[in-house]
Protein backbone atom coordinates (compact mmCIF):
# COMPACT_ATOMS: atom_id res chain seq x y z
CA UNK A 1 0.00 0.00 0.00
CA UNK A 2 2.75 2.41 0.99
CA UNK A 3 4.61 1.61 -2.24
CA UNK A 4 1.49 2.22 -4.33
CA UNK A 5 0.88 5.65 -2.78
CA UNK A 6 4.50 6.67 -3.30
CA UNK A 7 4.23 5.56 -6.90
CA UNK A 8 1.00 7.50 -7.33
CA UNK A 9 2.73 10.61 -6.01
CA UNK A 10 5.56 10.13 -8.50
CA UNK A 11 3.10 9.70 -11.38
CA UNK A 12 1.23 12.86 -10.37
CA UNK A 13 4.49 14.77 -10.07
CA UNK A 14 5.68 13.64 -13.50
CA UNK A 15 2.29 14.43 -15.04
CA UNK A 16 2.26 17.97 -13.69
CA UNK A 17 5.90 18.50 -14.58
CA UNK A 18 5.59 17.10 -18.12
CA UNK A 19 4.41 20.36 -19.78
CA UNK A 20 7.30 22.28 -18.19
CA UNK A 21 9.78 19.62 -19.28
CA UNK A 22 8.25 19.65 -22.77
CA UNK A 23 8.57 23.44 -22.93
CA UNK A 24 12.28 23.25 -22.07
CA UNK A 25 12.89 20.33 -24.43
CA UNK A 26 11.07 22.01 -27.33
CA UNK A 27 13.03 25.21 -26.76
CA UNK A 28 16.23 23.20 -27.28
CA UNK A 29 15.20 21.71 -30.62
CA UNK A 30 15.46 23.11 -34.13
CA UNK A 31 12.19 24.46 -35.58
CA UNK A 32 11.56 21.43 -37.86
CA UNK A 33 12.28 19.01 -34.99
CA UNK A 34 10.06 20.97 -32.60
CA UNK A 35 7.02 20.80 -34.88
CA UNK A 36 6.64 17.12 -35.68
CA UNK A 37 3.86 14.63 -35.08
CA UNK A 38 4.59 12.29 -33.34
CA UNK A 39 6.94 14.39 -31.19
CA UNK A 40 10.69 13.84 -31.33
CA UNK A 41 12.03 14.18 -27.78
CA UNK A 42 15.36 12.65 -28.80
CA UNK A 43 16.08 15.19 -31.56
CA UNK A 44 19.50 16.86 -31.39
CA UNK A 45 19.89 19.73 -28.94
CA UNK A 46 20.45 23.20 -30.35
CA UNK A 47 20.37 26.67 -28.82
CA UNK A 48 19.10 28.32 -32.01
CA UNK A 49 15.72 29.10 -30.44
CA UNK A 50 17.44 31.05 -27.66
CA UNK A 51 19.86 32.73 -30.05
CA UNK A 52 16.98 33.92 -32.23
CA UNK A 53 14.96 35.03 -29.22
CA UNK A 54 17.82 37.15 -27.93
CA UNK A 55 18.39 38.54 -31.44
CA UNK A 56 14.86 39.90 -31.40
CA UNK A 57 15.92 42.41 -28.72
CA UNK A 58 14.03 41.25 -25.63
CA UNK A 59 16.36 43.18 -23.33
CA UNK A 60 14.31 46.32 -22.71
CA UNK A 61 11.18 44.32 -21.75
CA UNK A 62 13.20 42.05 -19.44
CA UNK A 63 14.85 45.06 -17.81
CA UNK A 64 11.46 46.81 -17.54
CA UNK A 65 10.01 43.77 -15.80
CA UNK A 66 12.97 43.60 -13.48
CA UNK A 67 12.75 47.26 -12.50
CA UNK A 68 8.97 47.19 -12.08
CA UNK A 69 9.11 44.03 -9.94
CA UNK A 70 12.07 45.02 -7.79
CA UNK A 71 10.86 48.62 -7.46
CA UNK A 72 7.40 47.64 -6.33
CA UNK A 73 8.70 44.91 -4.01
CA UNK A 74 10.91 47.47 -2.25
CA UNK A 75 8.07 49.97 -2.01
CA UNK A 76 5.75 47.27 -0.66
CA UNK A 77 8.26 46.40 2.08
CA UNK A 78 8.72 50.04 2.94
CA UNK A 79 4.99 50.46 3.48
CA UNK A 80 4.05 47.00 4.74
CA UNK A 81 6.64 46.49 7.46
CA UNK A 82 5.67 49.51 9.59
CA UNK A 83 1.97 48.79 8.99
CA UNK A 84 2.33 45.14 9.94
CA UNK A 85 4.39 46.20 12.94
CA UNK A 86 1.60 48.49 14.09
CA UNK A 87 -0.95 45.73 13.56
CA UNK A 88 0.91 42.86 15.17
CA UNK A 89 3.15 44.11 17.91
CA UNK A 90 1.47 47.27 18.96
CA UNK A 91 -2.21 46.67 18.67
CA UNK A 92 -4.06 49.46 16.97
CA UNK A 93 -7.64 49.95 18.08
CA UNK A 94 -9.91 47.86 15.91
CA UNK A 95 -6.87 46.27 14.31
CA UNK A 96 -8.84 43.38 12.87
CA UNK A 97 -11.05 45.83 10.98
CA UNK A 98 -7.99 47.44 9.49
CA UNK A 99 -6.56 44.07 8.55
CA UNK A 100 -9.82 43.05 6.98
CA UNK A 101 -9.91 46.28 5.03
CA UNK A 102 -6.51 45.52 3.52
CA UNK A 103 -7.64 42.06 2.63
CA UNK A 104 -10.90 43.25 1.13
CA UNK A 105 -9.03 45.42 -1.36
CA UNK A 106 -7.73 42.17 -2.86
CA UNK A 107 -11.35 41.24 -3.48
CA UNK A 108 -11.61 44.26 -5.72
CA UNK A 109 -10.80 42.91 -9.18
CA UNK A 110 -8.12 44.80 -11.08
CA UNK A 111 -10.49 45.50 -13.96
CA UNK A 112 -12.79 47.44 -11.61
CA UNK A 113 -10.30 50.28 -11.42
CA UNK A 114 -8.59 49.85 -14.77
CA UNK A 115 -10.38 52.60 -16.69
CA UNK A 116 -9.96 55.44 -14.14
CA UNK A 117 -6.33 54.40 -13.69
CA UNK A 118 -5.85 54.52 -17.46
CA UNK A 119 -7.48 57.96 -17.63
CA UNK A 120 -5.27 59.27 -14.82
CA UNK A 121 -2.17 57.91 -16.56
CA UNK A 122 -3.28 59.47 -19.83
CA UNK A 123 -3.90 62.90 -18.32
CA UNK A 124 -0.71 62.99 -16.26
CA UNK A 125 1.49 61.77 -19.08
CA UNK A 126 2.30 58.59 -17.18
CA UNK A 127 1.26 56.18 -19.92
CA UNK A 128 4.10 53.87 -20.94
CA UNK A 129 6.01 54.69 -17.76
CA UNK A 130 7.59 52.15 -15.43
CA UNK A 131 7.15 54.22 -12.26
CA UNK A 132 3.40 54.21 -12.79
CA UNK A 133 3.48 50.40 -13.00
CA UNK A 134 5.56 50.32 -9.81
CA UNK A 135 2.82 52.23 -7.97
CA UNK A 136 0.09 49.93 -9.30
CA UNK A 137 1.99 46.72 -8.53
CA UNK A 138 2.63 48.05 -5.05
CA UNK A 139 -1.08 48.55 -4.48
CA UNK A 140 -1.71 45.08 -5.90
CA UNK A 141 0.71 43.37 -3.49
CA UNK A 142 0.49 45.58 -0.42
CA UNK A 143 -2.60 43.91 1.11
CA UNK A 144 -1.05 40.45 0.87
CA UNK A 145 2.25 41.75 2.21
CA UNK A 146 0.63 43.42 5.23
CA UNK A 147 -1.29 40.24 5.91
CA UNK A 148 1.80 38.02 5.67
CA UNK A 149 4.13 40.36 7.52
CA UNK A 150 1.69 40.74 10.39
CA UNK A 151 1.79 37.05 11.18
CA UNK A 152 5.55 36.89 10.81
CA UNK A 153 6.04 39.88 13.07
CA UNK A 154 3.62 38.48 15.63
CA UNK A 155 6.30 35.87 16.26
CA UNK A 156 8.72 38.47 17.57
CA UNK A 157 8.76 37.94 21.36
CA UNK A 158 7.24 40.85 23.25
CA UNK A 159 10.00 40.72 25.84
CA UNK A 160 12.64 41.69 23.33
CA UNK A 161 10.57 44.68 22.29
CA UNK A 162 10.12 45.77 25.87
CA UNK A 163 13.81 45.50 26.46
CA UNK A 164 14.39 47.68 23.42
CA UNK A 165 11.80 50.19 24.61
CA UNK A 166 13.41 50.33 28.06
CA UNK A 167 16.77 50.93 26.44
CA UNK A 168 15.17 53.95 24.82
CA UNK A 169 15.03 52.72 21.24
CA UNK A 170 12.70 54.62 18.92
CA UNK A 171 10.48 53.14 16.23
CA UNK A 172 13.08 53.14 13.49
CA UNK A 173 15.81 51.68 15.67
CA UNK A 174 13.46 49.01 17.03
CA UNK A 175 12.37 48.05 13.53
CA UNK A 176 15.89 47.96 12.18
CA UNK A 177 17.79 46.44 15.08
CA UNK A 178 15.24 44.18 16.77
CA UNK A 179 12.31 43.36 14.52
CA UNK A 180 14.04 43.03 11.15
CA UNK A 181 16.55 40.33 12.13
CA UNK A 182 13.89 38.14 13.74
CA UNK A 183 11.43 38.67 10.91
CA UNK A 184 13.98 38.22 8.11
CA UNK A 185 12.62 34.87 6.84
CA UNK A 186 9.17 36.42 6.72
CA UNK A 187 10.44 39.46 4.88
CA UNK A 188 12.18 37.17 2.39
CA UNK A 189 9.02 35.13 1.80
CA UNK A 190 6.91 38.25 1.38
CA UNK A 191 9.39 39.79 -1.05
CA UNK A 192 9.48 36.62 -3.10
CA UNK A 193 5.70 36.47 -3.39
CA UNK A 194 5.46 40.17 -4.32
CA UNK A 195 8.23 39.75 -6.89
CA UNK A 196 6.49 36.77 -8.50
CA UNK A 197 3.10 38.49 -8.73
CA UNK A 198 4.62 41.66 -10.21
CA UNK A 199 6.76 39.77 -12.68
CA UNK A 200 3.72 37.79 -13.85
CA UNK A 201 1.28 40.68 -14.25
CA UNK A 202 -0.15 41.19 -17.73
CA UNK A 203 -3.40 43.20 -17.74
CA UNK A 204 -2.10 46.51 -16.32
CA UNK A 205 1.10 46.24 -18.31
CA UNK A 206 -0.81 45.49 -21.49
CA UNK A 207 -3.14 48.48 -21.10
CA UNK A 208 -0.73 51.01 -19.63
CA UNK A 209 2.60 50.36 -21.32
CA UNK A 210 3.76 50.22 -24.89
CA UNK A 211 7.01 50.72 -26.72
CA UNK A 212 9.11 52.16 -23.92
CA UNK A 213 7.93 50.51 -20.73
CA UNK A 214 6.52 47.23 -22.06
CA UNK A 215 7.21 44.37 -19.66
CA UNK A 216 8.30 40.83 -20.50
CA UNK A 217 4.77 39.33 -20.41
CA UNK A 218 3.56 42.03 -22.83
CA UNK A 219 6.56 41.33 -25.05
CA UNK A 220 5.76 37.61 -24.97
CA UNK A 221 2.21 38.12 -26.26
CA UNK A 222 3.47 40.40 -29.02
CA UNK A 223 6.36 38.09 -29.84
CA UNK A 224 4.05 35.34 -31.04
CA UNK A 225 1.99 37.72 -33.15
CA UNK A 226 5.00 39.27 -34.84
CA UNK A 227 7.05 36.11 -35.26
CA UNK A 228 4.31 33.73 -36.30
CA UNK A 229 4.37 30.23 -35.02
CA UNK A 230 7.94 29.23 -34.46
CA UNK A 231 7.47 26.73 -31.71
CA UNK A 232 11.07 26.38 -30.54
CA UNK A 233 11.49 30.14 -30.42
CA UNK A 234 8.21 30.65 -28.55
CA UNK A 235 9.22 27.98 -26.02
CA UNK A 236 12.66 29.54 -25.62
CA UNK A 237 11.01 32.91 -24.95
CA UNK A 238 8.62 31.33 -22.43
CA UNK A 239 11.54 29.64 -20.65
CA UNK A 240 13.60 32.84 -20.46
CA UNK A 241 10.70 34.91 -19.10
CA UNK A 242 9.76 32.22 -16.57
CA UNK A 243 13.32 31.54 -15.50
CA UNK A 244 13.69 34.19 -12.76
CA UNK A 245 10.48 33.05 -11.10
CA UNK A 246 11.28 29.34 -11.53
CA UNK A 247 14.75 29.74 -10.05
CA UNK A 248 13.60 31.94 -7.16
CA UNK A 249 10.63 29.67 -6.48
CA UNK A 250 12.62 26.44 -6.49
CA UNK A 251 15.35 27.95 -4.34
CA UNK A 252 12.90 29.21 -1.76
CA UNK A 253 10.24 26.48 -1.79
CA UNK A 254 9.98 26.27 1.97
CA UNK A 255 9.70 30.02 2.37
CA UNK A 256 7.07 30.10 -0.33
CA UNK A 257 5.00 27.44 1.39
CA UNK A 258 5.46 29.12 4.74
CA UNK A 259 4.55 32.50 3.32
CA UNK A 260 1.45 31.30 1.53
CA UNK A 261 0.01 29.38 4.44
CA UNK A 262 1.30 30.75 7.68
CA UNK A 263 0.50 34.33 6.92
CA UNK A 264 -3.01 33.41 6.10
CA UNK A 265 -4.16 31.15 8.83
CA UNK A 266 -2.41 32.47 11.91
CA UNK B 1 18.73 41.72 28.49
CA UNK B 2 18.18 42.02 32.24
CA UNK B 3 15.01 43.90 31.50
CA UNK B 4 13.45 40.66 30.34
CA UNK B 5 13.94 39.05 33.70
CA UNK B 6 12.71 42.05 35.59
CA UNK B 7 9.37 42.29 33.81
CA UNK B 8 8.46 38.82 32.61
CA UNK B 9 4.69 39.06 32.89
CA UNK B 10 4.15 42.20 30.92
CA UNK B 11 3.91 41.48 27.21
CA UNK B 12 3.15 44.25 24.78
CA UNK B 13 2.83 47.92 25.51
CA UNK B 14 1.20 49.34 28.60
CA UNK B 15 -2.47 50.17 28.10
CA UNK B 16 -2.86 53.88 27.39
CA UNK B 17 -3.84 55.90 30.43
CA UNK B 18 -6.94 57.85 29.63
CA UNK B 19 -5.64 61.20 30.69
CA UNK B 20 -6.16 63.54 27.80
CA UNK B 21 -3.38 64.69 25.50
CA UNK B 22 -0.51 62.32 26.26
CA UNK B 23 -2.81 59.34 25.71
CA UNK B 24 -4.07 60.73 22.43
CA UNK B 25 -0.51 61.35 21.33
CA UNK B 26 0.43 57.80 22.25
CA UNK B 27 -2.51 56.46 20.29
CA UNK B 28 -1.43 58.42 17.27
CA UNK B 29 2.14 57.27 17.67
CA UNK B 30 0.89 53.72 17.51
CA UNK B 31 -1.26 54.37 14.49
CA UNK B 32 1.31 56.35 12.58
CA UNK B 33 3.27 53.39 11.16
CA UNK B 34 0.02 52.10 9.72
CA UNK B 35 -0.97 55.30 7.98
CA UNK B 36 1.29 55.31 4.89
CA UNK B 37 0.11 51.85 3.83
CA UNK B 38 -3.50 52.72 4.60
CA UNK B 39 -3.49 56.02 2.72
CA UNK B 40 -1.64 54.48 -0.23
CA UNK B 41 -4.12 51.61 -0.46
CA UNK B 42 -7.13 53.89 -0.28
CA UNK B 43 -5.78 56.27 -2.92
CA UNK B 44 -4.63 53.64 -5.41
CA UNK B 45 -7.37 51.01 -5.04
CA UNK B 46 -10.48 52.61 -3.56
CA UNK B 47 -10.55 55.94 -5.39
CA UNK B 48 -10.36 54.34 -8.85
CA UNK B 49 -13.24 52.06 -7.91
CA UNK B 50 -15.32 55.06 -6.81
CA UNK B 51 -14.48 56.67 -10.13
CA UNK B 52 -15.55 53.48 -11.90
CA UNK B 53 -18.85 53.63 -10.02
CA UNK B 54 -19.38 57.22 -11.20
CA UNK B 55 -18.39 56.48 -14.81
CA UNK B 56 -20.69 53.44 -14.81
CA UNK B 57 -23.60 55.88 -14.48
CA UNK B 58 -22.43 57.94 -17.45
CA UNK B 59 -22.90 57.85 -21.18
CA UNK B 60 -19.28 58.03 -22.26
CA UNK B 61 -17.72 56.70 -25.41
CA UNK B 62 -14.31 58.18 -26.06
CA UNK B 63 -14.92 58.04 -29.82
CA UNK B 64 -17.99 60.26 -29.38
CA UNK B 65 -16.92 62.85 -26.77
CA UNK B 66 -19.75 65.29 -27.53
CA UNK B 67 -22.36 62.81 -26.36
CA UNK B 68 -21.10 62.56 -22.77
CA UNK B 69 -23.65 62.78 -19.97
CA UNK B 70 -25.57 61.15 -17.17
CA UNK B 71 -27.05 57.83 -18.18
CA UNK B 72 -28.55 56.50 -14.97
CA UNK B 73 -28.67 52.75 -14.93
CA UNK B 74 -28.63 52.39 -18.73
CA UNK B 75 -25.16 50.86 -18.71
CA UNK B 76 -26.21 48.25 -16.18
CA UNK B 77 -29.29 47.47 -18.25
CA UNK B 78 -26.96 47.03 -21.22
CA UNK B 79 -24.66 44.74 -19.26
CA UNK B 80 -27.51 42.44 -18.32
CA UNK B 81 -29.28 42.51 -21.70
CA UNK B 82 -26.32 42.48 -24.08
CA UNK B 83 -25.95 38.81 -25.01
CA UNK B 84 -22.15 39.07 -25.08
CA UNK B 85 -21.90 40.58 -21.64
CA UNK B 86 -24.49 38.24 -20.22
CA UNK B 87 -22.63 35.27 -21.59
CA UNK B 88 -19.42 36.71 -20.12
CA UNK B 89 -21.06 36.68 -16.69
CA UNK B 90 -22.02 33.02 -17.11
CA UNK B 91 -18.56 32.09 -18.39
CA UNK B 92 -16.89 33.84 -15.46
CA UNK B 93 -19.01 31.99 -12.90
CA UNK B 94 -18.59 28.64 -14.62
CA UNK B 95 -14.85 29.06 -15.15
CA UNK B 96 -14.21 30.17 -11.58
CA UNK B 97 -16.32 27.54 -9.85
CA UNK B 98 -15.06 24.68 -12.02
CA UNK B 99 -11.39 25.59 -11.74
CA UNK B 100 -11.49 26.30 -8.00
CA UNK B 101 -13.41 23.12 -7.12
CA UNK B 102 -11.25 20.86 -9.33
CA UNK B 103 -8.05 22.49 -8.03
CA UNK B 104 -9.16 22.01 -4.43
CA UNK B 105 -9.99 18.35 -4.90
CA UNK B 106 -6.80 17.57 -6.84
CA UNK B 107 -4.74 19.72 -4.48
CA UNK B 108 -6.14 17.87 -1.46
CA UNK B 109 -5.32 14.50 -3.03
CA UNK B 110 -1.79 15.58 -3.89
CA UNK B 111 -1.23 17.14 -0.47
CA UNK B 112 -2.32 13.88 1.21
CA UNK B 113 0.07 11.91 -1.00
CA UNK B 114 2.94 14.27 -0.30
CA UNK B 115 2.27 14.30 3.43
CA UNK B 116 3.52 10.70 3.62
CA UNK B 117 7.14 9.70 3.56
CA UNK B 118 8.37 8.09 0.36
CA UNK B 119 11.57 7.96 -1.63
CA UNK B 120 12.14 11.18 -3.55
CA UNK B 121 9.41 13.22 -1.88
CA UNK B 122 11.40 16.44 -2.26
CA UNK B 123 11.84 15.87 -5.99
CA UNK B 124 8.13 15.17 -6.46
CA UNK B 125 7.22 18.32 -4.55
CA UNK B 126 9.57 20.39 -6.68
CA UNK B 127 8.05 18.94 -9.86
CA UNK B 128 4.54 19.66 -8.59
CA UNK B 129 5.33 23.27 -7.75
CA UNK B 130 6.75 23.98 -11.22
CA UNK B 131 3.43 24.79 -12.97
CA UNK B 132 2.71 27.52 -10.42
CA UNK B 133 6.10 29.09 -11.13
CA UNK B 134 5.71 29.38 -14.90
CA UNK B 135 4.72 32.94 -15.83
CA UNK B 136 0.96 32.78 -16.63
CA UNK B 137 1.28 34.18 -20.16
CA UNK B 138 4.13 31.78 -20.88
CA UNK B 139 2.01 28.92 -19.52
CA UNK B 140 -0.91 29.95 -21.72
CA UNK B 141 1.37 30.13 -24.78
CA UNK B 142 2.81 26.74 -23.88
CA UNK B 143 -0.64 25.15 -23.67
CA UNK B 144 -1.91 26.83 -26.80
CA UNK B 145 1.03 26.13 -29.10
CA UNK B 146 3.09 23.29 -27.68
CA UNK B 147 0.33 21.12 -26.18
CA UNK B 148 -3.04 21.84 -27.82
CA UNK B 149 -1.89 22.51 -31.38
CA UNK B 150 -3.72 19.89 -33.49
CA UNK B 151 -0.85 19.40 -35.94
CA UNK B 152 2.23 19.20 -33.77
CA UNK B 153 1.08 19.69 -30.20
CA UNK B 154 2.20 17.19 -27.58
CA UNK B 155 -1.32 15.88 -26.86
CA UNK B 156 -2.05 14.74 -30.38
CA UNK B 157 1.56 13.60 -30.69
CA UNK B 158 1.09 11.30 -27.72
CA UNK B 159 -2.13 9.98 -29.29
CA UNK B 160 -0.19 9.19 -32.47
CA UNK B 161 2.46 7.48 -30.37
CA UNK B 162 -0.10 5.35 -28.62
CA UNK B 163 -2.47 4.52 -31.45
CA UNK B 164 -0.40 4.93 -34.61
CA UNK B 165 -1.26 6.89 -37.72
CA UNK B 166 -5.01 6.37 -37.42
CA UNK B 167 -5.13 7.95 -33.98
CA UNK B 168 -7.86 10.53 -33.33
CA UNK B 169 -6.47 14.06 -33.62
CA UNK B 170 -8.94 16.30 -31.81
CA UNK B 171 -8.99 20.06 -32.25
CA UNK B 172 -8.62 20.77 -28.56
CA UNK B 173 -9.16 24.50 -28.54
CA UNK B 174 -11.89 24.87 -31.15
CA UNK B 175 -13.53 21.60 -30.13
CA UNK B 176 -13.70 22.28 -26.40
CA UNK B 177 -12.62 25.90 -25.89
CA UNK B 178 -13.77 26.48 -22.33
CA UNK B 179 -12.44 23.12 -21.19
CA UNK B 180 -9.11 23.95 -22.83
CA UNK B 181 -8.85 27.18 -20.84
CA UNK B 182 -9.98 25.44 -17.66
CA UNK B 183 -7.48 22.61 -18.01
CA UNK B 184 -4.56 25.01 -18.33
CA UNK B 185 -5.77 26.94 -15.27
CA UNK B 186 -6.29 23.77 -13.24
CA UNK B 187 -2.73 22.76 -14.12
CA UNK B 188 -1.42 26.12 -12.92
CA UNK B 189 -3.46 26.50 -9.76
CA UNK B 190 -3.57 22.96 -8.36
CA UNK B 191 0.01 23.29 -7.06
CA UNK B 192 -0.99 26.46 -5.25
CA UNK B 193 -3.87 24.68 -3.49
CA UNK B 194 -1.56 21.75 -2.76
CA UNK B 195 1.00 24.04 -1.13
CA UNK B 196 -1.58 25.59 1.16
CA UNK B 197 -3.17 22.25 2.09
CA UNK B 198 0.23 20.60 2.59
CA UNK B 199 1.18 23.32 5.05
CA UNK B 200 -2.14 22.66 6.78
CA UNK B 201 -1.48 18.93 6.99
CA UNK B 202 1.98 19.49 8.38
CA UNK B 203 0.68 21.77 11.11
CA UNK B 204 -1.79 19.10 12.25
CA UNK B 205 -1.28 18.11 15.89
CA UNK B 206 0.19 14.62 15.69
CA UNK B 207 -0.69 13.53 19.24
CA UNK B 208 -4.44 13.60 18.51
CA UNK B 209 -3.90 11.44 15.42
CA UNK B 210 -1.82 8.95 17.41
CA UNK B 211 -4.35 8.84 20.22
CA UNK B 212 -7.11 8.14 17.68
CA UNK B 213 -5.02 5.36 16.10
CA UNK B 214 -4.45 3.77 19.51
CA UNK B 215 -8.18 3.91 20.10
CA UNK B 216 -8.58 1.88 16.91
CA UNK B 217 -9.72 4.57 14.45
CA UNK B 218 -9.39 3.60 10.78
CA UNK B 219 -7.43 5.75 8.34
CA UNK B 220 -10.71 7.03 6.91
CA UNK B 221 -12.03 7.95 10.35
CA UNK B 222 -8.83 9.83 11.15
CA UNK B 223 -9.13 11.68 7.86
CA UNK B 224 -12.83 12.40 8.20
CA UNK B 225 -12.98 13.45 11.86
CA UNK B 226 -9.50 14.85 12.54
CA UNK B 227 -7.71 15.81 9.35
CA UNK B 228 -10.60 17.33 7.40
CA UNK B 229 -11.85 19.56 10.25
CA UNK B 230 -8.28 20.69 10.87
CA UNK B 231 -7.87 21.46 7.16
CA UNK B 232 -11.08 23.44 7.07
CA UNK B 233 -9.54 26.88 7.34
CA UNK B 234 -6.86 25.94 4.83
CA UNK B 235 -9.49 24.71 2.38
CA UNK B 236 -11.45 27.91 2.88
CA UNK B 237 -8.35 29.98 2.37
CA UNK B 238 -7.47 28.10 -0.82
CA UNK B 239 -11.01 28.51 -2.14
CA UNK B 240 -11.02 32.20 -1.28
CA UNK B 241 -7.63 33.06 -2.78
CA UNK B 242 -8.29 30.79 -5.77
CA UNK B 243 -11.63 32.49 -6.46
CA UNK B 244 -10.10 35.94 -6.20
CA UNK B 245 -7.45 35.10 -8.77
CA UNK B 246 -9.49 32.94 -11.16
CA UNK B 247 -12.44 35.34 -11.30
CA UNK B 248 -9.98 37.96 -12.53
CA UNK B 249 -8.23 35.71 -15.00
CA UNK B 250 -7.17 37.54 -18.10
CA UNK B 251 -3.96 35.91 -19.29
CA UNK B 252 -5.32 32.47 -20.17
CA UNK B 253 -8.48 33.71 -21.89
CA UNK B 254 -6.57 36.42 -23.74
CA UNK B 255 -3.83 34.09 -24.93
CA UNK B 256 -5.51 30.74 -25.57
CA UNK B 257 -8.77 31.76 -27.23
CA UNK B 258 -8.67 35.57 -27.38
CA UNK B 259 -12.09 35.42 -25.83
CA UNK B 260 -13.49 33.62 -28.87
CA UNK B 261 -15.70 30.53 -29.02
CA UNK B 262 -17.73 31.52 -25.97
CA UNK B 263 -14.82 31.79 -23.57
CA UNK B 264 -14.82 35.56 -23.03
CA UNK B 265 -15.05 36.14 -19.30
CA UNK B 266 -15.81 39.50 -17.71
CA UNK B 267 -12.24 40.74 -17.33
CA UNK B 268 -11.55 40.02 -20.99
CA UNK B 269 -14.86 41.56 -22.08
CA UNK B 270 -14.20 44.68 -20.03
CA UNK B 271 -10.73 44.95 -21.52
CA UNK B 272 -12.30 44.80 -24.99
CA UNK B 273 -15.21 47.11 -24.24
CA UNK B 274 -12.85 49.77 -23.01
CA UNK B 275 -9.76 49.11 -25.11
CA UNK B 276 -11.38 48.43 -28.44
CA UNK B 277 -14.98 49.66 -28.30
CA UNK B 278 -14.00 52.67 -26.16
CA UNK B 279 -17.33 52.47 -24.35
CA UNK B 280 -16.16 53.72 -20.98
CA UNK B 281 -19.61 53.75 -19.36
CA UNK B 282 -20.44 50.17 -20.25
CA UNK B 283 -16.97 48.90 -19.37
CA UNK B 284 -17.30 50.51 -15.96
CA UNK B 285 -20.73 49.03 -15.33
CA UNK B 286 -19.34 45.60 -16.23
CA UNK B 287 -16.44 46.29 -13.84
CA UNK B 288 -18.85 46.95 -11.00
CA UNK B 289 -20.66 43.73 -11.87
CA UNK B 290 -17.34 41.85 -11.60
CA UNK B 291 -16.81 43.24 -8.13
CA UNK B 292 -20.25 42.20 -6.98
CA UNK B 293 -19.85 38.86 -8.76
CA UNK B 294 -16.48 38.09 -7.23
CA UNK B 295 -17.85 38.73 -3.77
CA UNK B 296 -20.75 36.37 -4.50
CA UNK B 297 -18.46 33.71 -5.97
CA UNK B 298 -16.03 33.92 -3.07
CA UNK B 299 -18.90 33.58 -0.61
CA UNK B 300 -20.28 30.66 -2.59
CA UNK B 301 -16.91 28.94 -2.69
CA UNK B 302 -16.65 29.38 1.06
CA UNK B 303 -20.11 27.86 1.54
CA UNK B 304 -19.30 24.81 -0.56
CA UNK B 305 -16.16 24.13 1.42
CA UNK B 306 -17.84 24.76 4.76
CA UNK B 307 -20.78 22.51 3.95
CA UNK B 308 -18.37 19.63 3.32
CA UNK B 309 -17.38 19.91 6.93
CA UNK B 310 -20.49 21.29 8.54
CA UNK B 311 -22.22 17.89 8.55
CA UNK B 312 -20.11 17.01 11.55
CA UNK B 313 -20.93 20.08 13.55
CA UNK B 314 -24.59 19.67 12.68
CA UNK B 315 -24.67 16.12 13.96
CA UNK B 316 -22.82 17.03 17.11
CA UNK B 317 -25.28 19.85 17.75
CA UNK B 318 -28.22 17.50 17.23
CA UNK B 319 -26.84 15.04 19.70
CA UNK B 320 -26.45 17.63 22.41
CA UNK B 321 -29.89 18.94 21.50
CA UNK B 322 -31.42 15.53 22.10
CA UNK B 323 -29.67 15.21 25.39
CA UNK B 324 -30.92 18.57 26.57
Amino acid sequence: MKRVLGLAAWCAGLLFFAPVAWMVLTSLHSEPDAATNPPSPAAPITFDGYAEFFDSAPWPPLINSLSASIGSTLLVLLLAIPAAYALSIKKVDKWSDVLFFFLSTKMLPVVAGLLPIYLVAQHTGMLDNISFLVVLYTSMNLPIAVWLMRSFLAEVPGEILEAAALDGAGLVTTLRRVVAPVAMPGIAATSLICFIFSWNELLFARVLTGVVAGTAPVYLTGFVTSQGLFLAKVCAAAVVVSLPVLVAGFAAQDKLVQGLSLGAVK
Amino acid sequence: MTAVREAPARRGPTPPARTGRPAAAARWARRAPLLPALVFTIVVTQLPFVATLVISLMRWNSLDPANRGFAGLDNYAAVFTDPDLRSAIGVTVLLTVTVVVVCLVLGLGLALLLDRRFAGRGVVRTMLIAPFLVVPVAAALLWKHALYNPEYGLFNGVLTWLFGDGAPQPEWISGMPLLAVEASLVWQWTPFMMLILLAGLQSRPQDAVEAARIDGATAWQVFRYLTLPHLRQYLELGALLGSIYIVQNFDAVFTITSGGLGTANLPYTIYQTFYQAHDYGQASAAGVVVVVGSIIIATFALRVVSSLLREDGGRAANRTGVRA
